[in-house]
């Protein structure tokens, strides 16, 4: 299991990078290998207001559509434009190039999961 | 449905890396690495597939042929002795209980092969529909391991492990032989659009078998290819699946396959009254569907009129197409929404997405 320390997560397989300012979040390779290769990423907007634990965007892979949801409450402030052009970067790099939005965080990240936590959540 | 059934490569897919899936109760691959490069290598190299959860029910005896014609919808004594057919198994309602290829061994010899959903099924329906006829129908499953190689490369690359005359080896034709040293019934048959082979072989030399392929291959490009690449193959290819294009609530004259079922044979058949009065009412008709945008119609989504909203239809299947690049789907639809060029809509999760009408397949070999 590939998750790295400094990020947490949601049990939606989505990881969230607080120290970066803006917070990133992007899925996780867990999640990733799961999809099969993703073919269309539906971002959310900027501008958009987004609540943790809703669904904000769309990932089609060969097999399957699934829900992008949101880590945390805030705005999203930037998309991942490079991502919406070559979607097969949430393959390929999903802690990296394959980030999907920046979202200013509206009061705190709450119920998210440790590296450790989220390893042991997939592991069931 | 517990996954307890392993093929004799079980471990060997956990050494290639697979992603494991059950399929009708088979622990199967669905995947080695990336699916569409999979798919990539069978349109342009090739792909070895193992295909042994699909069921192969021997039927034998003196009336064979005419047990075979009573029970499926097609012609069945007329195939040649060393020929296949694709042909279908429907209820007396003449619903299609599966499409399924027999392939004639010998005279009195024939192997029908079913999809792993349904082998049970389809081997209890031969056994009880043969009753009155003298023949035994003999569910040989367990006897038989299924690989495939499929693609532009696989006569070259098969032709380098047998003597057998692969050129002189048609299209739904199959002959006994060794591949690698190994007994095999070789068949030029598949469900990828491509040209390839299918090898039924004893399951324990199914590793041996597939190892020799697999190196022999490899200098021609060959990778291991999972379901997942199967399924988008046989899509693009205009190949319907039991289960989403074929239903017991579908005519073979809906899924455009009419010219399976043999009206004319002199055998009374089963479904026989109910297929020549679906014929003649075909109210909904198998379609093809692309998309200009990117999201996918999927199994389940309504079809719908794109003005009024209406609904007229629903997907049966549909995946991006990794030849073609974009959406594409199958569905049923109001048969007079079926002629290519009509423009209708796809509910995608909510939202009405364009699509048109073309003719299917999607893809076709050069």
């Amino acid at each position: 299991m590939h998750a790295p320390q400094h990020l947490r997560y949601s049990k939606e397989h989505e990881w969230l990078d607080e120290a970066a300012s803006p917070a990133l979040v992007g899925i996780t390779k867990h999640a990733a290998d799961a999809l099969g290769d993703v073919v269309f990423v539906q971002l959310p907007e900027v501008g958009q207001t987004v609540v943790a634990g809703e669904p904000c965007g769309e990932l089609e892979s060969t097999k399957s559509v699934s829900d992008m949801y949101a880590p945390v409450s805030g705005e999203i402030v930037e998309i991942n434009d490079a991502v919406a052009e070559d979607p097969a970067l949430v393959n390929s790099d999903p802690f990296g190039a394959g980030w999907l939005f920046k979202v200013r965080i509206d009061g705190e990240a709450e119920g998210l999961l440790s590296a450790d936590e989220y390893a042991a959540f997939c592991g069931e | 449905m517990t996954t307890d059934r392993r093929t004799p490569l079980d471990a060997v897919h956990d050494a290639l890396g697979a992603t494991m899936t059950d399929f009708a109760g088979w622990r199967m691959p669905l995947r080695y690495g990336s699916e569409r490069d999979e798919h990539t290598a069978v349109r342009t190299t090739a792909g070895l597939f193992d295909l042994t959860h699909m069921g192969e029910i021997e039927v034998t005896g003196p009336d064979a042929a005419r047990a075979l014609d009573h029970a499926l919808v097609g012609f069945v004594s007329k195939i040649g002795v060393d020929r296949a057919r694709y042909t279908m198994i429907c209820t007396e309602e003449g619903g299609i209980v599966d499409d399924l290829i027999v392939y004639r061994l010998g005279d009195e010899h024939f192997v029908v092969v079913a999809n792993a959903s349904n082998a049970d099924v389809v081997a209890g329906s031969l056994k009880y529909r043969s009753e009155n006829f003298d023949a035994v129908v003999r569910d040989a499953s367990e006897e038989y391991t299924l690989l495939a190689v499929q693609g532009p490369a696989s006569t070259e690359i098969v032709g380098s492990l047998t003597d057998a005359d692969l050129p002189a080896l048609k299209y739904y034709a199959i002959l006994r032989t060794e591949v690698a040293g190994v007994p095999v019934l070789l068949a030029r048959t598949g469900y990828t659009g491509e040209d390839g082979f299918e090898l039924f072989a004893a399951p324990d030399d199914a590793v041996a078998l597939w190892e020799a392929l697999l190196a022999a291959g490899k200098p021609h490009g060959l990778v291991p290819a999972g379901l997942s690449c199967r399924d988008t193959l046989r899509l693009e290819a205009g190949m319907p699946l039991y289960g989403h294009e074929l239903t017991r609530d579908t005519s073979p004259y809906e899924a455009n396959l009419g010219r399976v079922v043999r009206l004319d044979k002199p055998e009374d058949f089963v479904g026989r009254d109910a297929l020549a009065a679906a014929q003649e009412d075909v109210r909904r008709t198998l379609v093809g569907l692309t998309s200009p945008g990117k999201r996918v119609p999927r199994a389940g989504y309504p079809v719908v009129d794109a003005e009024t909203g209406e609904r007229v239809g629903e997907v049966t299947s549909g995946a991006p197409s990794p030849t073609l690049g974009v959406p594409i789907a199958m569905a049923y639809v109001a048969s007079e929404r079926a002629e290519p060029g009509t423009r209708l809509a796809v509910d995608i999760r909510g939202k009405a997405e364009p699509v048109e009408v073309v003719a299917l397949p999607f893809y076709k070999r050069a």
